[in-house]
C-alpha cells in the first residue's frame, strides 16, 4: 500500500498528461490546467519544507555547537528577520526592499563575480594544448573569445573578410558549435523520454525511498 | 644530467607555480581600470540579434510582446542591460508589454527594471505594459499560461485581478501576442522553447547568458527560436540598434582588454609548461 | 550631480562592505566572507518565504479557499458546482499539507503521494514535449535540402555530418572501429570546437559579473561624493 497507491498515481497521472498533448478537446485542457495548478500549490508547501530542512541544520549546529556554530546565529536571525519584514510589511516595504538590494544583491552578485578570477587563474595554470583535442578546444575558445569582442575587429579587420576573427567565430558557432550541440540535445530528448517513461512506468522507484518509510 | 641551476629553468617553473592571487590582481586591474578610462570601441552587429530588432520593430504601436524576465542579482550584470534595451525598444514604439518573472530570486529587481524604464517613456501600469509575478515551478506555470494567464496568475504582481486590467481585456494567452522575448538566466529557457513554442507555436526568441548561449544555435538553426541575445555582448549591440548606448556597449571596451589579457595568459601558461617540459626532457 | 541623502550612503556602504567581504576571499577564507556567507543564506531563505506567501499562496489557493467557503455558506447559487470549486481549492491545500508529514517518521510515506504527483505531472508532459522539441525538431533540422552556394552547402554538410559523427561518437554499443572509429573520432573533434566555443562565451560571462559589481563599487564612491558636496 505504501508504495504501490504512489506508483498507481504516478501511472495514472503521467499517462494522462502524456496523452493530453494529443487530446485538444476543452474538458481535457481543463482538467489539464487544474492539474497544473495543483501541482504549482504542492510546490509552495514543497519550498517550505527545504526552507524548514535550513532552519532544522543551523538550529543543530547551535545546538551540539558544531564548527562555525556562531555564524549559524547570523543565518537564523536575517531569515527570520527577512521573512518578518516581508510577511507583515509587504514586499513593498522599504526596509525589505533596501535589504534585498543592498544586503541580498551585492552578496549573490559578488559571490559569481568571483568566478572571473577563477576562471582566468585556471585558463593560465590548466588550459594546456597537450593533445590534439585539447588544441582543437583551446582554438576555438580563443578565436571566440577575440572574435565576438570589438578587439577581433581591430587585431583583425584588415584581412580577407573570411580570415577575419569575427567571421571565423561566427562560422565556429553557427556550424560546428551547432553540429556538436545538436548531437547533445538529440541524446537529452531521448533521455528525458526515457526517463519519463521510466518514471511514468514505475521501473525508477528511488524517488520511493526506503522501504515502508 | 646537468647538475648546474640555469635561470632559465627556475624562470619557466616559476611562471607555472606563481601564486594565483598575482593572476586574480592582473585581472581585477584590466577590468577595472577600463572602466575609469572608457576607449569607445566600435561594436558589430550579429544578424542573430539584428532578427530579434527586426521583428520587434515591424510590430505597430499597441501590439502586445511578452518579455518573460528571468534573472537575479548573480545574472543581473548580464542581463538587465538587454533587459533595459528591448524594453526601451519596445515602449519608444508603444508596444505593449506583459512580463513575469520566475525566478524567485529576480522578482523585485524585474519589478523595477520594468517601473523604470516605463517611467522614461510616460507609460501607464495596466496600459501599457502588466506585470504578472512569480509563481514556482517555471515549466508547469509556462504551459498553464499557453491556456489562460489567469489560471497560474488570477492576480497581478501589484493584487489586481487581470480582468481589470485595461491591457488585459481580451488578451488570453500566448496567441494574444504577437511573440515571446524570453531574458532567461536558467535552465527554464528550455521550458520556453518546449512548452512555448513547441506545444503553442508561439514565436520566440531569446536572450541568456553568454555561458549558455552557444547552447541555443542549434535551435537557432532549427528556427525553433527566431533570434538569439547573447551575454552583454548582445546587450551591446541592441544597445547600438536602438542608438541607445548603455552599460553594455560602455563594458566592451572592458571585454575586449580582459579577453586579450586572457588569451595572453593562455599563451604565456602554454610557452611556460612546453619550455619546462623541454627542459625537463 | 544630485544631493545624495545619509541613509542612501550608508545602504551603498552596507554594500559595498558586503561586496568587499566576498573579494577578501580571493586572498584567503576569513571571517568577514564567512559572516556574508551565512548573512545571504537567511536573507535569501527570507526573501524565498515572503515572495512565495505573497506571490503565490495567497493567490492560487488561500484566496480561491476563503472565497470558496463565503460561496458555499452564502445562500443562493448552485451548491454543488460552488462544492466542486471548494472541492478543487481543498484537494491540492491537502497535497501540500501532506507533504510535512516527512518530519514525522512513522507517518514520513504519506509524502510520497503528493511526490508521486508532482512527478506524473512533470514526466507526463515533459514526455511527448522534450521527444518532439529536442529530438524531432533537431533530427527535422539536420535533414535539410543542399542547395545554394558553394559556402553554404559546405556549411550543412559539416553540420549533418558533424551531428551524425557526434551521435555516433555516443553510441557505445558498437565498438569505436573502423568506420565508426573514424566518424566517432571526427564528431569528438566538433564536440571540442563546440566547447571551446562555450569556454570562450562563459569567459565573457564571467567577466560581465565582474564589471557589474566594479561598477557597483564605482556608484558607492559616487554616492559618497555626492554626499559630501
Amino acid at each position: 500500500m505504501k508504495r504501490e497507491i504512489p506508483l498507481l498515481i504516478v501511472l495514472v497521472f503521467g499517462v494522462f498528461m502524456a496523452f493530453q498533448y494529443f487530446v485538444p478537446h476543452r474538458v481535457s485542457s481543463n482538467i489539464y490546467q487544474e492539474f497544473n495548478n495543483w501541482t504549482i500549490i504542492i510546490g509552495i508547501f514543497t519550498m517550505v519544507i527545504g526552507i524548514a530542512s535550513l532552519l532544522s541544520v543551523h538550529y543543530g549546529k547551535i545546538r551540539f555547537k558544531k564548527e562555525g556554530w556562531g555564524y549559524s546565529y547570523v543565518t537564523i536571525i536575517s531569515l527570520v528577520g527577512m521573512a518578518g519584514l516581508g510577511l507583515f510589511g509587504g514586499m513593498e516595504n522599504k526596509l525589505f526592499i533596501n535589504l534585498y538590494r543592498f544586503g541580498l544583491s551585492p552578496v549573490t552578485a559578488t559571490m559569481f563575480a568571483l568566478l572571473a578570477f577563477f576562471i582566468a587563474s585556471a585558463a593560465y595554470r590548466a588550459f594546456r594544448a597537450r593533445t590534439v583535442l585539447s588544441t582543437l578546444l583551446l582554438l576555438a575558445a580563443v578565436i571566440v573569445m577575440l572574435g565576438r569582442v570589438p578587439i577581433g575587429e581591430i587585431i583583425s579587420g584588415w584581412l580577407p573578410e573570411p580570415l577575419q576573427l569575427a567571421k571565423i567565430s561566427e562560422f565556429l558557432l553557427y556550424v560546428p558549435n551547432t553540429a556538436a550541440k545538436r548531437t547533445i540535445y538529440i541524446g537529452v530528448g531521448l533521455g528525458v523520454a526515457a526517463v519519463s517513461l521510466k518514471i511514468i512506468l514505475g521501473i525508477e522507484r528511488t524517488w520511493l525511498g526506503g522501504d515502508g518509510k | 644530467m646537468n647538475g648546474e641551476q640555469k635561470p632559465h629553468d627556475g624562470f619557466w617553473l616559476r611562471l607555472i607555480n606563481i601564486d594565483r592571487r598575482w593572476i586574480y590582481l592582473v585581472i581585477g586591474i584590466v577590468v577595472f581600470v577600463p572602466i575609469l578610462f572608457p576607449i569607445g570601441l566600435p561594436v558589430q552587429v550579429t544578424k542573430e540579434v539584428q532578427n530579434v530588432y527586426d521583428r520587434i520593430d515591424s510590430l505597430k504601436a499597441g501590439s502586445i510582446i511578452m518579455i518573460p524576465m528571468e534573472y537575479d542579482p548573480a545574472t543581473m550584470a548580464e542581463l538587465q542591460p538587454m533587459a533595459y534595451a528591448i524594453l526601451r525598444h519596445c515602449f519608444s514604439k508603444g508596444i505593449k508589454v506583459i512580463s513575469t518573472a520566475l525566478q524567485i530570486e529576480g522578482v523585485t529587481i524585474i519589478k523595477n527594471d520594468l517601473e523604470l524604464i516605463a517611467a522614461e517613456y510616460g507609460r501607464k501600469y495596466g496600459e501599457d505594459y502588466v506585470f504578472l509575478g512569480y509563481k514556482p515551478y517555471p515549466g508547469i506555470v509556462i504551459l498553464n499560461m499557453g491556456e489562460d494567464f489567469r489560471k497560474p496568475f488570477p492576480r497581478d504582481y501589484y493584487g489586481n485581478l487581470l480582468d481589470s486590467l485595461p491591457m488585459m481585456a481580451g488578451v488570453y494567452n500566448y496567441s494574444s501576442c504577437a511573440m515571446i522575448v524570453n531574458i532567461n538566466a536558467t535552465s527554464g529557457v528550455d521550458y520556453w522553447i518546449n512548452y512555448a513554442h513547441t506545444r503553442y507555436g508561439a514565436p520566440l526568441a531569446i536572450g541568456v547568458t553568454a555561458v549558455m548561449a552557444t547552447d541555443y544555435y542549434a535551435f537557432l538553426s532549427s528556427n525553433q527560436i527566431f533570434g538569439l541575445i547573447g551575454g552583454l555582448k548582445g546587450a551591446a549591440e541592441y544597445e547600438k540598434l536602438i542608438n541607445h548606448p548603455g552599460l553594455a556597449t560602455r563594458a566592451m571596451d572592458v571585454q575586449s582588454i580582459a579577453h586579450s589579457v586572457i588569451v595572453i595568459f593562455i599563451l604565456v601558461g602554454n610557452i611556460a609548461y612546453f619550455s619546462s617540459r623541454k627542459k625537463k626532457g | 550631480m544630485e544631493q545624495v541623502s545619509l541613509g542612501t550612503v550608508l545602504w551603498y556602504t552596507l554594500g559595498a562592505y558586503l561586496t568587499l567581504s566576498i573579494f577578501s576571499f580571493l586572498y584567503k577564507d576569513n571571517p568577514f566572507y564567512r559572516l556574508a556567507e551565512h548573512l545571504i543564506v537567511g536573507l535569501s531563505a527570507g526573501y524565498w518565504i515572503a515572495v512565495l506567501y505573497h506571490q503565490s499562496l495567497v493567490a492560487l489557493w488561500l484566496e480561491p479557499l476563503t472565497n470558496g467557503f463565503k460561496a458555499v455558506i452564502t445562500p443562493g447559487g448552485s451548491l454543488a458546482e460552488e462544492s466542486g470549486r471548494l472541492l478543487l481549492s481543498i484537494i491540492p491545500g491537502i497535497g501540500g499539507l501532506i507533504m510535512f508529514t516527512r518530519f514525522f517518521p512513522k507517518i514520513s510515506w504519506l509524502s510520497r503521494w503528493p511526490i508521486a504527483f508532482y512527478l506524473a505531472i512533470s514526466a507526463g508532459v515533459a514526455l511527448p514535449l522534450y521527444l518532439q522539441s529536442f529530438t524531432v525538431e533537431q533530427m527535422r533540422a539536420s535533414m535539410i535540402p543542399l542547395g545554394g552556394s558553394l559556402s553554404v552547402v559546405l556549411k550543412d554538410l559539416i553540420v549533418i555530418i558533424g551531428t551524425i559523427c557526434g551521435l555516433a561518437y555516443f553510441y557505445f554499443s558498437m565498438q569505436h572501429k573502423g568506420i565508426v572509429g573514424g566518424m566517432a573520432r571526427f564528431g569528438v573533434w566538433i564536440l571540442m570546437i563546440g566547447f571551446g566555443s562555450t569556454f570562450g562565451y562563459t569567459v565573457m560571462s564571467r567577466i560581465s559579473l565582474l564589471i557589474g559589481r566594479f561598477r557597483f563599487l564605482i556608484d558607492w564612491v559616487n554616492q559618497i561624493a555626492g554626499y559630501l558636496k
